[in-house]
Formats: C-alpha cells, sequence, structure tokens
C-alpha cells in the first residue's frame, strides 16, 4: 500500500471535511466500555482478590479467617508440596499436544485444501462433540477405556497390552482424554489459516524445484504459521490446567497441578496454598508461552 | 550477461500431446516444434486450450496422452519440479511470507546452491529493482510484482521459460512497458520463452513465431507478419487483427489468378495468395487495404472494388474508420489513414471501395456460411444508427 503514498491526491482524500475530533476520539473508548467492565469486575478484581489470597498467613482457616501476612514464603511452600504435579502437567499437556499436531494438522489440511463441498460438513464433525459437555464426553471416554471394552479387548488380543494390562487408570488415559478434549481448539485456527492458503504458491514452489516435503516446509507451513501458534495456544493453555481428564479417566497418581489446586480450594480449603498454586501456574503458563511466541517469531500473531 | 546450461539444450518438441478433462478435450493431439532460443507465442481465445499446454509443459497437468521432449528427452513424466523449465504465472504467485530477496532465491536454494546473493542482485538488476531486496511482495506495485515473478524464473537459468498471460493484470501503458522489457531480456539471455496471450498486438509485437489456437488445435503458425498478411483460416483472418471476408466461389485458375465470384460480382486473387481455388472460399481483405474513392472512375488500374454507402466514420486520430454497406447488406470496414491526403467521406455518401488483388487472400469457407466482416471493435451500436 505505500506505493498509493505517492500518488498526488489532488482532490479526493485531501479535500474531505476535517473529522469531528470530540465524537471520533470517544467512540472507541465507549465501544470498550461493556467489556472492560466485565472484565474489572469479574477478572481483574478477583484476580487481585486471588493474589492477596496466596499472601495470607498459612495457619489460618475460613472458620478462624485469614490475616494478610505478605507470606511470600506460601510460593516456595506450594512448589516443593507439588511440582511433581507441575512436571505431570507441562508433560501430559505436552505429549497431547504432539498426538494433537499429528493428528489435527493433517486434518485441517484435509479439510480446508481437499474436501472441496464436504468441508462444511466436516467442520461441523468437528465441533459437534461440543454441543455436549465436557464432563460427559470425558466420561464417554472412560466407557471405551474401560477394562472390558472392545479397545483394551483388542489390545491384549494383539498383545500390545498385557492379559490383565488395562488403559483406565494410566497416564496413557489421561494423555488421550485432553488430545480428544482439546483437539478442536487446535484444528479451527489451524483451518482458517489453511483455508486461506493460496494453492497456486504450491505450484509455483514446485515449478521452483520444491519437492513436496520441501513445498510444505517452505511454504505452507511458514503460511500457516498464525494458526499454528493460536492452536497450539488455545489447546495447551487449556490442557495444562485441565483436572477432569486426570480425575475421571486418572488415578491420583496421575493428578495434574489443576487437581491439586481444585482439592486446595474446595476440600483441604487451604485458600492461600491454592492461590499460590493458581499463581504459579499462570506464571509458569506465562513464561512458556513467552519464549514460544519469541521463538516462532510471528509479528502477525502479536 | 551470459547464461550457463548444465545440460545442452535443445528445441522443445510436443508430440500428439492431448489433454481432456472428463468427456471435454482442451488439447487435441498438438504437435509443435519450439526452436532453441525463439520468442514463441501461444496465442488464442480463453479456453482455446493455450494455458493448458503451457501447463503441461511445465509439468502442472499431466497429458493424457503424447509426448513434451526437450532435446531428445520426453520430460512429460517428470515431476514439475524436476524439468529444467520455470513458469511465469500469471497471478505471479509471489510467496507472500517472504522477502523480494527470497522470493527470486528460491530456486537456487531448493537445488542447494549457496551464496546466491550476488546473482539475485544481478537478476534484480536485470528486472530494474536493484534496492528492492527487503520488500514483501505485498509493497510492490502489479508492474513490480511481476518483474519479481520473471526474476524469479530465470534466475534459474531454465531451457524454457513459460510466461502465462504475465502482461493481463497490468495496465495498458505499463503493458507496453514490458512487452519492450521482456522482448530485451529474452534477447539478452536468450532463453526459449513460451508466452501465452490472448493478446494479439502483445503476441504480434513480441514472438518471432506465433501458433493461433483455437479448441485445443492450432490454427495456424508462422511469423506474425505472415500469419497477418496471409492468414490460413478465417478464424485467424478474424482473431488476428480484422478482416472483410467476402463469401464467394471459386472457380479454379486462370494463368497465376485464382478465378471467385462472389454476390454476383467477379474477382480475382493471385493463386499464391489462395489457400483454395475451387469450391466455396471466402475472399479477404484486411480494412486498412480497403481504399475508399467517390467515383469507379477513381479506381486504379488493376484494383478490384465493390461500390457502397458510407454507414459510420469513426475519426480515431491516426486514421478515420470507415463502415461501408454494400448492395447486398454486408457492411465493410475501411481504414483511411489520417495523412492529410483527401479529405473526409461524409456519412450517406456513396463510395467505391478498392483494392490491389496482391493484398487480397482466398480462405476455405464451409459452405452456407455467409460473409464475415468485423465490426468495429471500438464503436458503440448507436453510432450505427445516428
Amino acid at each position: 500500500m505505500s506505493a498509493l503514498a505517492h500518488v498526488p491526491t489532488s482532490s479526493g482524500q485531501a479535500a474531505a471535511p476535517p473529522p469531528r475530533r470530540g465524537r471520533h476520539t470517544a467512540l472507541p473508548y465507549l465501544l470498550l466500555l461493556p467489556g472492560a467492565a466485565w472484565l474489572l469486575v469479574f477478572f481483574a478484581l478477583p484476580l487481585l482478590q486471588l493474589a492477596a489470597a496466596s499472601l495470607y498467613d498459612p495457619g489460618g482457616s475460613l472458620s478462624t479467617g485469614y490475616a494478610m501476612t505478605w507470606a511470600v514464603g506460601n510460593y516456595p511452600e506450594a512448589l516443593q508440596a507439588y511440582w511433581p504435579q507441575f512436571v505431570r502437567s507441562f508433560l501430559y499437556s505436552a505429549i497431547a499436544l504432539v498426538l494433537a499436531l499429528l493428528m489435527g494438522y493433517p486434518l485441517a489440511y484435509a479439510i480446508a485444501q481437499k474436501a472441496g463441498r464436504w468441508k462444511n460438513l466436516l467442520l461441523v464433525a468437528v465441533v459437534a462433540p461440543m454441543f455436549t459437555s465436557f464432563l460427559v464426553r470425558t466420561l464417554a471416554w472412560k466407557t471405551i477405556l474401560s477394562d472390558n471394552g472392545w479397545v483394551v479387548g483388542l489390545l491384549r488380543d494383539v498383545h500390545l497390552l498385557g492379559p490383565d494390562g488395562r488403559l483406565l487408570a494410566t497416564p496413557v488415559a489421561v494423555v488421550l482424554g485432553l488430545t480428544y478434549n482439546f483437539l478442536p481448539f487446535l484444528v479451527l485456527p489451524l483451518y482458517a489459516s489453511l483455508e486461506r492458503l493460496d494453492p497456486r504458491l504450491l505450484e509455483a514452489a514446485s515449478d521452483l524445484y520444491a519437492s513436496p516435503l520441501r513445498a510444505f516446509q517452505k511454504v505452507t507451513l511458514p503460511l500457516s504459521m498464525p494458526g499454528l501458534i493460536a492452536g497450539t495456544l488455545l489447546f495447551f493453555i487449556p490442557a495444562t490446567g485441565d483436572y477432569i481428564n486426570a480425575e475421571l479417566l486418572g488415578t491420583p497418581n496421575q493428578y495434574m497441578i489443576g487437581n491439586v489446586i481444585d482439592s486446595a480450594f474446595l476440600v483441604r480449603l487451604d485458600y492461600p496454598q491454592g492461590a499460590a498454586l493458581s499463581f504459579l501456574l499462570m506464571a509458569a503458563i506465562l513464561a512458556i508461552v513467552f519464549v514460544y511466541l519469541r521463538k516462532a517469531g510471528t509479528e502477525e500473531v502479536l | 550477461m551470459t547464461m550457463g546450461h548444465e545440460t545442452p539444450a535443445g528445441d522443445l518438441r510436443l508430440a500428439n500431446l492431448t489433454k481432456r478433462f472428463g468427456v471435454f478435450t482442451a488439447v487435441d493431439d498438438l504437435s509443435l516444434t519450439i526452436p532453441q532460443g525463439s520468442f514463441f507465442a501461444l496465442l488464442g481465445a480463453s479456453g482455446c486450450g493455450k494455458t493448458t499446454t503451457l501447463r503441461m509443459i511445465a509439468g502442472l497437468e499431466e497429458p493424457t496422452s503424447g509426448q513434451v521432449l526437450l532435446g531428445d528427452r520426453d520430460i512429460a513424466g517428470l515431476r514439475p519440479y524436476k524439468r529444467p523449465v520455470n513458469t511465469v504465472f500469471q497471478s505471479y504467485a509471489l510467496f507472500p511470507h517472504l522477502d523480494i530477496h527470497e522470493n527470486v532465491a528460491f530456486g537456487l536454494r531448493r537445488r542447494g546452491i549457496r551464496n546466491v546473493g550476488d546473482q539475485v542482485e544481478r537478476m534484480l538488476a536485470l528486472v530494474q529493482l536493484e534496492g528492492y531486496g527487503r520488500r514483501r511482495p505485498a509493497q510492490l506495485s502489479g508492474g513490480q510484482q511481476q518483474r519479481v515473478a520473471l526474476a524469479r524464473a530465470l534466475i534459474n537459468h531454465p531451457q524454457v521459460l513459460l510466461l502465462d498471460e504475465p502482461l493481463g493484470a497490468l495496465d495498458l501503458k505499463l503493458r507496453r512497458q514490458m512487452q519492450i522489457e521482456l522482448k530485451r531480456i529474452q534477447t539478452e539471455v536468450g532463453i526459449t520463452f513460451v508466452h501465452v496471450t490472448h493478446d494479439q498486438e502483445e503476441a504480434m509485437t513480441m514472438a518471432d513465431t506465433v501458433a493461433v489456437m483455437n479448441a485445443g488445435r492450432i490454427e495456424q503458425l508462422g511469423r506474425p507478419a505472415d500469419l497477418y498478411e496471409y492468414p490460413a483460416t478465417a478464424f485467424v483472418a478474424n482473431f488476428l487483427g480484422q478482416s472483410n471476408l467476402l463469401a464467394g466461389e471459386a472457380a479454379g485458375r486462370s494463368g497465376d489468378d485464382a478465378l471467385v465470384t462472389a454476390h454476383g460480382l467477379r474477382f480475382s486473387v493471385p493463386a499464391g495468395r489462395a489457400r483454395v481455388d475451387r469450391g466455396p472460399v471466402f475472399l479477404g481483405v484486411r480494412p486498412e487495404k480497403l481504399h475508399l474513392v467517390e467515383r469507379p472512375e477513381q479506381v486504379p488500374a488493376g484494383h478490384q472494388h465493390v461500390g457502397g454507402v458510407v454507414t459510420d466514420a469513426s475519426y480515431v486520430g491516426v486514421s478515420t474508420q470507415y463502415l461501408v454497406r454494400t448492395a447486398w447488406g454486408s457492411e465493410l470496414s475501411a481504414f483511411s489513414a489520417n495523412s492529410g491526403v483527401g479529405g473526409q467521406l461524409p456519412l450517406g455518401a456513396a463510395v467505391v471501395a478498392h483494392w490491389d488483388p496482391r493484398h487480397a487472400f482466398l480462405l476455405p469457407r464451409e459452405s452456407g456460411e455467409d460473409d464475415q466482416t468485423t465490426p468495429l471493435l471500438d464503436q458503440p451500436p448507436v453510432g450505427v444508427l445516428s
């Protein structure tokens, strides 16, 4: 568009009346107001409350009340007690992300570039599971992976599982559940990126000595990067904080940090610890996202 | 600048090349030879199979049957990235995520060539885009993008460069400029150019050889002047410039002339300018070869003539374009150069249109086809009524 900047504007924009400044400057803020108010009341203030709670005296309780003692020590204590769950959270969601990418990228590519008139139907199929609740879908996986189910039966028959081997209550089940539940969040942004990919660019790449693999690496992949980054973030962030999959498909040995926070607030009623763990999780995810975006280096996303 | 060829190049030959899409035959048993180093234009209306032919040479379309030979090697079975052929696409297809430098270097890098900087700089200089290396395609104008597309293809020193209507998206002035530019570059690098276009003027100004395609076949192939002066078919006569084609019957030869009767009038054409000399024919005369005078006595000796009435005159500066309605109702077009000799003819004037028989030509005609006289292209139909 910079080329247009050199064109002298004899009449056109130059002669347009000056904008009425007052209204034009106020309007964007007015449009922001409802959303900003909502975020302030239901996000910013609770976040502050949570930050405060994470610094309460750990000796207090719900019945006796909490004293604000700036107990920074809550953080190292929480980390020391629950670092395995932290590591497990990131490990599980990282493995799930890899699995989801292996399935989701070809799926998004096929829908965007090859599906033709089936495109809309396939997109609905990707979104359709969302019409049932997260909880119900995860419970369905409990049935699918159950010891008497045909999946386990088949795997035992082909000796991929021992005679009394099982899937339920193992890390495998939790990772599979995470993969399944968050797959659409990866596929949809990827689809949006790949759908815009001009197939003529791939022809051009092929004409310029790029084998199909090279063309993918040098043209398709970079051009789908915005969708890929958005998709991986939308997958990874909620998957890391998830506690339903570990709760329903795993055992306490598979518990993730979400389960610990859940029990800190609802079972053990240890608010300072729950709040500290929440902030640690948030900080860890922010750090990972920051490094990731730096590495991926996409000005398109930020 | 010298271009090193990895393999000895040769003529590009298409042998019985056919492409069918379902029941539709896009390219029909096409055979032609494009000499090495020539500027060859495939000219035709949209849907005539010219782009499909180009895509088969590039490898982007698989022929239903036939061969694509480069020298003695049949490349029809090779994947596009294995062919020593590069394409300038109609849409340019520049990579939007890469800057101009990387776009141009793309082909070299894929072939594992390092230190591409000098070559890219030289190529950008050739297309007059020095200093644009760090910009993105979206920051360039259409003409500049077109030149990047050209540089990106040329840098690979292909044996054959394919150009798919590369100037179609440019405005008229820029198109003329790029035509000259392309011709200059082709002469400079000496690579075989195969240029697909529907613009007859573009084909004629640039190419050494023009092939006019129609319905998947080549109607005529030759030097632009030969095609224009002595077309082989009515399609070529009308597609390449305008023609007045009168439906007639040829009655064989008399000496060196072929004799024709059309609309009750008798004409002759030199035998060397008759594609057929018996049966139904078109007698063709180009509008600029048709001269108008007011009285039959003014017709020069040896010229042939028909009478008519001026029904339209458009003054276009360099010439005046007349429509002359003959006694049998066909409207002939005649261009009169605005050289200052002779005045303007008024509408409704009775005139005699005459021509030198050496400028006429005889073409085969399907019996039943009537006169084909092209209306003036840039003439609104209401002008005829006034």
